[in-house]
This record gives C-alpha cells, sequence and structure tokens, in this order.
C-alpha cells in the first residue's frame, strides 16, 4: 500500500516542446489520474535581453526590439516606448499621429483578439476557428505592410509621430474593413458562443475572483474578465483616446468563458473606435517638425545641407533626451505595459524596465490550475492569452 | 454471372485441384473484398482533406496529381521510407504489435459485410454479433501501444483510449439491440431486406443518433478525440510512434470510419435499398456507397465544426444520457412489438 501511494502522483513535463506550449511555455505538472495537483510555469526560455540590449542603443534603434516583445501585438509594444520617450523628452505629438497611432493601435488589438480566439478555439479543439481568424488577420496584416513596409515588425511609431503618412487609399481601406468587420464577428460566434462544447469547456474554468485578480496582479481583459472595469485608455487617456467613445467591457464569473466574451466584445468596441477616428482625424503633419528630434523629409535630403546634416546626426547619435525618470504605461491588449525609464541625459537610457502583462498572467497558474483536469490546463495556458517574447523579454 | 463463376470454378478445380482451389478462392475473395476497401481508405484521407480544407476555404492538397488524386500515394511512400524508431524504453514486441492489433480488427470486420444480397464474403447468421465482438478488439491494440510506449502522454492516451470505448461500446450495442428485435435475425442480409417497407431510420431515429455518436467516439474522432488530443496529449497513445507504424494506426483509424458508416448505412439507413422503388434501376451498390458516403462526410463535417469535450463531460454523456436512453428505446420497441404483432421467432 505504501508503495503505491508513491506512484499515484506523477509529474508530466507540459512542453517547452508541446502543441499547446504557446511558443516555449514549461509547464511541470503534477498529476493524480488526470487531476493537476499541482502546476509549476517556468519562465526564461525566451530570453534574449532586451531590457539590457535598449541601453545600449539610442532610443529610435531601441524601437524595434519593441515589436519583438510581444510579436502578435506589435505596434501596441511600440505606443508605450514612444509615449515614454515623449514624455521624457516633453512634446507631444501632432494631432494626424495621435489619430494614425489610435487606428493602428486599436487594430493591433483586433489583430492580438484575433489570433486569441483562434488559438484558444485550436486549444480546446475547434480547429477551423484558427483558420477563419487568420483569414481576418491577413487583412490588418496588409495594412501593415502599406504603411510601412512590414506584416508584421512594423517600426512605424516614432517618438514624435509615425514614420510616414498614411498611403492614398488606406484610409477608405481600413473604413470598408472596420464597417464589414463586426459581421464577421457575428460568425465567430455562431460557431462559437452558444456552442454547447465551447460553453461546457470553457464555463467554470479557471475562475478568478476580483479580488485574486488584484491580488495577483491581472491587467486588461484578465481583470476585465473578473468585473473591474479598469483600461487605461480611460483611466489615462493617451493620443486619441481621451476623443473618442468607446465601452469597457466587464465580465461577471471571472471564468474562462467571461474572458473570452471580454476580448470578442472588445473587438467590436475596437472597430468603433477606429471608425470615430477616421471621421475626426485632420490633415496635417504625421511628425514634429522639430528635425533635432525627428527624421527630416527624403526630399529635403536630397537638396538641403542641414537636413542631411539632421538625418546624419539621428541615425548615428539619436537624439538626446534630457536627464529625468519616468514611468508610463498603455493598455496593450494583453494588458498593462509599461517602461520604467531613466534617463541621465545624452541618446540612450540608462535604464529601462519593462512591465509586461503575460509576467503576471502565467505566474496564476499555479494558483488557477490545481484541482482541474488536464483538458483544462490547455483552455486555461489559452485564456491567459501568453506570449513569450514579453514574458521572457 | 453464374455462368462465369462455374467456369472459374471449374478451372481452378482443374488447375489446383479441390482442396487447395477451395483455400485458393477463399484468398481470391479477400483480395477482391479488400483492395477496394483499403482503396477508400486510402482516398478517405484525401477526402478529409479535401472537405475540411473546402469548409476552411483553403484549397486543401492540390499539387501531387491532378487535383491532388495522387496525394495518398506521396504520403504512403513517405511513410513507408521513413525510419522506424523504437524508444529504448519501449517494449520492443508489443510495441510493433500494437498497431497491427489497431489495423487488423477493422479489416476482419469486413468479413461479413454484405454489399448486395448475393454480394457478401461470409454470410453468417450472427453478422452483427461478429461486428461487435470484433470491433471491441481494436482497444487492445490502443492499450497495448500506449502502454509499451512507456511514455506519460501515451499512457494517458492509452488509459482514456480505454474507458472511452468501453463506455461508449456499450451504448453502441444496445442501438443494435432494437434493430436485432424488429428483425428477429442477427444476419446482416436479413437486416436490410426487412427495411424494405420502411428503414429502420423512422422508427428508430433517436437510436439511429445515439449510433452515430457512439461511433464517432468509438472511432476516436473528433469530439471524442481524446486519446490523440493534440493540445493536450500532444499525440495521445501514438505519441512514441513514427513512420508506417503511426502511419498504421492511422489507417485502422480510417478503417473503421469507413466501417462504421457502412454498417450504419446497413443498418438504419436501408443498405442496397433506393429510397422509393422507382428509383430501383439503380443498381444497389451505388445506393449503399451513397449512403455510407454520407455518413463518412457527417464525419468530416463533424471535425472542421465542434471543439473537443472534456474527458468527464465525454462519460457523463456516455453513461448517464445515452445509456438510459437506449435501454428505454429497447423496453419501448420490445412493448410495442408484443403489442402489435408478438416478438417474432420468439
Amino acid at each position: 500500500m505504501e508503495q503505491l501511494k508513491e506512484f499515484q502522483n506523477y509529474t508530466v513535463n507540459f512542453g517547452p516542446q508541446h502543441p499547446a506550449a504557446h511558443g516555449v511555455l514549461r509547464l511541470l505538472l503534477e498529476l493524480d489520474g488526470e487531476v493537476v495537483e499541482r502546476a509549476d510555469p517556468h519562465i526564461g526560455l525566451l530570453h534574449r535581453g532586451t531590457e539590457k540590449l535598449l541601453e545600449h542603443k539610442t532610443y529610435l534603434q531601441g524601437l524595434p526590439y519593441w515589436d519583438r516583445l510581444d510579436y502578435m501585438s506589435m505596434m501596441c509594444q511600440e505606443h508605450t516606448w514612444v509615449l515614454a520617450v515623449e514624455k521624457l523628452m516633453g512634446v507631444t505629438a501632432p494631432p494626424r499621429a495621435q489619430y494614425i497611432r489610435t487606428i493602428f493601435a486599436e487594430l493591433t488589438r483586433i489583430l492580438n483578439h484575433l489570433l486569441f480566439v483562434g488559438a484558444h478555439g485550436l486549444d480546446v479543439g475547434a480547429m477551423t476557428m484558427f483558420i477563419y481568424c487568420f483569414r481576418e488577420r491577413e487583412a490588418i496584416l496588409d495594412m501593415y505592410e502599406a504603411v510601412c513596409g512590414s506584416r508584421m515588425h512594423a517600426a512605424y511609431f516614432r517618438p514624435g509621430g509615425v514614420a510616414k503618412d498614411l498611403p492614398d487609399g488606406l484610409e477608405e481601406k481600413i473604413q470598408a474593413f472596420a464597417e464589414d468587420f463586426p459581421a464577421k464577428i457575428d460568425e465567430y460566434e455562431t460557431l462559437l458562443t452558444n456552442n454547447r462544447i465551447w460553453k461546457q469547456r470553457l464555463v467554470d474554468v479557471g475562475v478568478v475572483t476580483a479580488e485574486q485578480a488584484l491580488d495577483w496582479g491581472f491587467v486588461g481583459p484578465m481583470l476585465r474578465g473578473s468585473g473591474i472595469a479598469y483600461d487605461l485608455r480611460k483611466a489615462e487617456p493617451y493620443d486619441a483616446y481621451a476623443k473618442v467613445d468607446f465601452d469597457i467591457p466587464v465580465g461577471k464569473n471571472g471564468d474562462s468563458y467571461d474572458r473570452y466574451l471580454v476580448r470578442v466584445e472588445e473587438m467590436r468596441q475596437s472597430t468603433r473606435i477606429i471608425l470615430q477616428c477616421l471621421e475626426k482625424m485632420p490633415k496635417g503633419d504625421v511628425k514634429l517638425q522639430d528635425f533635432k528630434m525627428s527624421i527630416p523629409n527624403r526630399a529635403d535630403m536630397e537638396s538641403g545641407m542641414e537636413s542631411l546634416i539632421h538625418h546624419f546626426k539621428l541615425v548615428s547619435e539619436g537624439f538626446n533626451v534630457p536627464a529625468g525618470e519616468v514611468y508610463l504605461a498603455t493598455e496593450s491588449p494583453k494588458g498593462e505595459l509599461g517602461v520604467y525609464i531613466v534617463s541621465q541625459g545624452g541618446s540612450k537610457p540608462y535604464r529601462a524596465k519593462i512591465r509586461s502583462a503575460g509576467f503576471n498572467h502565467l505566474q496564476a497558474l499555479k494558483m488557477m490550475l490545481p484541482g482541474h483536469m488536464i483538458a483544462d490546463v490547455t483552455t486555461m495556458v489559452g485564456t491567459i492569452d501568453i506570449v513569450f517574447g514579453e514574458i521572457d523579454r | 454471372m453464374a455462368d462465369f463463376l462455374k467456369m472459374v470454378h471449374e478451372m481452378g478445380v482443374g488447375f489446383f485441384g479441390p482442396l487447395l482451389w477451395s483455400l485458393v478462392w477463399v484468398v481470391i475473395k479477400v483480395v477482391l473484398l479488400l483492395a477496394p476497401v483499403l482503396f477508400i481508405v486510402t482516398y478517405i484521407t484525401l477526402a478529409e482533406r479535401k472537405v475540411i480544407g473546402a469548409m476552411q476555404v483553403r484549397p486543401g492538397p492540390n499539387r501531387v496529381g491532378f487535383f491532388g488524386v495522387l496525394q495518398p500515394l506521396a504520403d504512403a511512400v513517405k511513410l513507408i521510407f521513413k525510419e522506424t524508431i523504437l524508444p529504448i524504453k519501449a517494449d520492443k514486441g508489443l510495441f510493433i504489435l500494437a498497431p497491427l492489433l489497431t489495423l487488423v480488427p477493422a479489416l476482419l470486420s469486413w468479413a461479413v459485410v454484405p454489399f448486395s444480397p448475393e454480394l457478401v464474403l461470409a454470410n453468417i447468421n450472427i453478422g452483427v454479433l461478429y461486428l461487435l465482438a470484433i470491433s471491441s478488439l481494436g482497444a487492445y491494440g490502443i492499450i497495448m501501444a500506449g502502454w509499451s510506449s512507456n511514455s506519460r502522454y501515451a499512457f494517458l492516451g492509452a488509459m482514456r483510449s480505454v474507458a472511452q470505448m468501453v463506455s461508449y461500446e456499450v451504448s453502441m450495442g444496445f442501438t443494435l439491440i432494437p434493430v436485432i428485435l424488429i428483425t428477429g435475425s442477427l444476419n446482416l442480409v436479413d437486416v436490410v431486406e426487412h427495411q424494405k417497407t420502411w428503414w429502420n431510420v423512422i422508427p428508430l431515429a433517436p437510436m439511429f443518433f445515439i449510433y452515430f455518436i457512439s461511433v464517432v467516439a468509438e472511432t476516436n474522432r473528433t469530439p471524442f478525440d481524446l486519446p490523440e488530443a493534440e493540445p493536450e496529449l500532444v499525440a495521445g497513445f501514438f505519441t512514441e510512434y513514427s513512420a508506417m507504424s503511426a502511419g498504421l494506426f492511422l489507417m485502422g483509424e480510417y478503417a473503421n470510419i469507413v466501417l462504421v458508416s457502412f454498417l450504419g448505412a446497413l443498418v438504419f439507413l436501408g443498405g442496397w435499398l433506393p429510397p422509393v422503388s422507382i428509383l430501383g434501376f439503380i443498381p444497389g451498390l451505388v445506393w449503399l456507397g451513397l449512403k455510407a458516403g454520407f455518413l463518412m462526410f457527417v464525419f468530416l463535417w463533424i471535425r472542421a465544426t465542434f471543439p473537443r469535450y472534456r474527458y468527464d463531460q465525454l462519460m457523463r454523456l456516455g453513461w448517464k444520457v445515452f445509456l438510459p436512453l437506449s435501454l428505454f428505446w429497447i423496453f419501448l420497441t420490445g412493448l410495442v412489438l408484443q403489442l402489435t404483432q408478438g416478438v417474432r421467432g420468439g
């Protein structure tokens, strides 16, 4: 009998090479039959030293590293960095640039939530969802490509504005997409939202109360799924968010199903924001006309000596940032994405500490998993919507 | 046809002698049966990829041969020429035996499946019973695969599949009992011929649905593909298998799908009988193929649509919903038969 007891629990290494590991999740699971007794998430398998790298790059060179943090919501990551640098410098971008950044932040939110719905569906076994979502993502990635030439790692937002104005015809394209998209969401919802199996798999799985959510430092849809209506876009509006009207969806029970519904509703709200922005967007500059900070126009460089000097200084030495400290966070699709920059003057930060949403959510697996079955592990890894780029940094 | 058969027999006896000929004749019949079956099994993999591809707004395989028709061949060649890896910790004998044990029962069952009143390899009187007996053997291959792999994911997959197959075989068996009651025979040819007035699916519609859902579970298909649930158990019981040994498991799975589709068509949908007698000029084999093909299509359709059940939910569905319902229907069928005509043959 004693011997039997010893063999009753056994440990399974869930990942890093596992089809549902969402990249490189390593999760040690102690199982009693099919029931998880203890879960131990490990981090660090995708550590690339982003924070250290930022210390050795100028502010402009540091920007592309942000795309690669949460590589599923690229421009939202840039947004944090760009706004933080602007705050340090004490400048604000021109209005048109603010609207463009808001539009693309919201497009990125849709991009991320589409992946969430698709991958979550795949985790729970609805494989068609994944492909439908990728069809829609394709349209948004085309818009990425239109503004910056790259489909994923855009480097489009810049301190003091954006790299270039929108190309001709893109505004109409975005408009058409945003008008069309809610109907597509309805389509997806017919496949999942009221599906009995989908509900059986998600309802009451991974319940997080409002109190627990706060204790574990949840942010973003994870927090709102538990019923707390906190959204940085409303609480501390940045760029054009103060000028648009949108709702914050909240969940009731704090289970995986609520978090799914919250994210689906957020996609609808994003289309609302995009349409309002397109309507209100003024004409004008898309970057600061202070060429000590933003890169001069190519045409000027070809004829003017001064522009050429500016360009040379900006891409070699970078612009100088006054000494100071700043913490700035934006509402990325996964929650609060913050950066704490310490500047001692000069063109490189002394220290940049990144606060990513996924890190807090991942550690909560330890609290959420015990008592659930092994099939729920994949549901919960899906529901916290993690990307290891931002967790391991 | 009869003349031709007589000629073949005479030639065979003359060439081999009567004793050897009877053996050779069996072999010929088996080959003639299995060749088309294996052909269907191979091509249902292509059908699956094409159908699901269409549902997912993508073309599916279309590079190998015209319209992708040679894709199954390319897959087979690839699987055969890959190295079969034997894990060091595996129990080698069982590990190699397991895939064969999954595929062989799926093929054995075809012996009693009739394609028309005459076209049946072994027209035995306990056809339904034989089918149930053979199909439950399939579970052994899966248990052995999971256990002999000596891998934790494979082991979990095997445990799941045992529980699942045992529970769903019960309800699958029970759905066939009302049919047997109505027919009064275990012979599959009799079962079909008895559906001349109306197909069994009309009086036994709920049984047909339970039968279909049970066989989806029995063949480990979505939404009941827990033993090989990819996001949970990597590949379930055949996690450690590679190359053709993994291919044999897949073949076994598809052979089972084809088998239960044909069985469903025979038992509930009137087999080779046309839906209305005016359409009787179309050969019975075509009708049977159409009906079985429709059921196979539903298999694929379900796979593209539904998420996966959880283990405990699957058990609850099997034992708490299907079992009482099918038992009740057996009772109801018996009662109706007793009141109207008295149980036949009893």
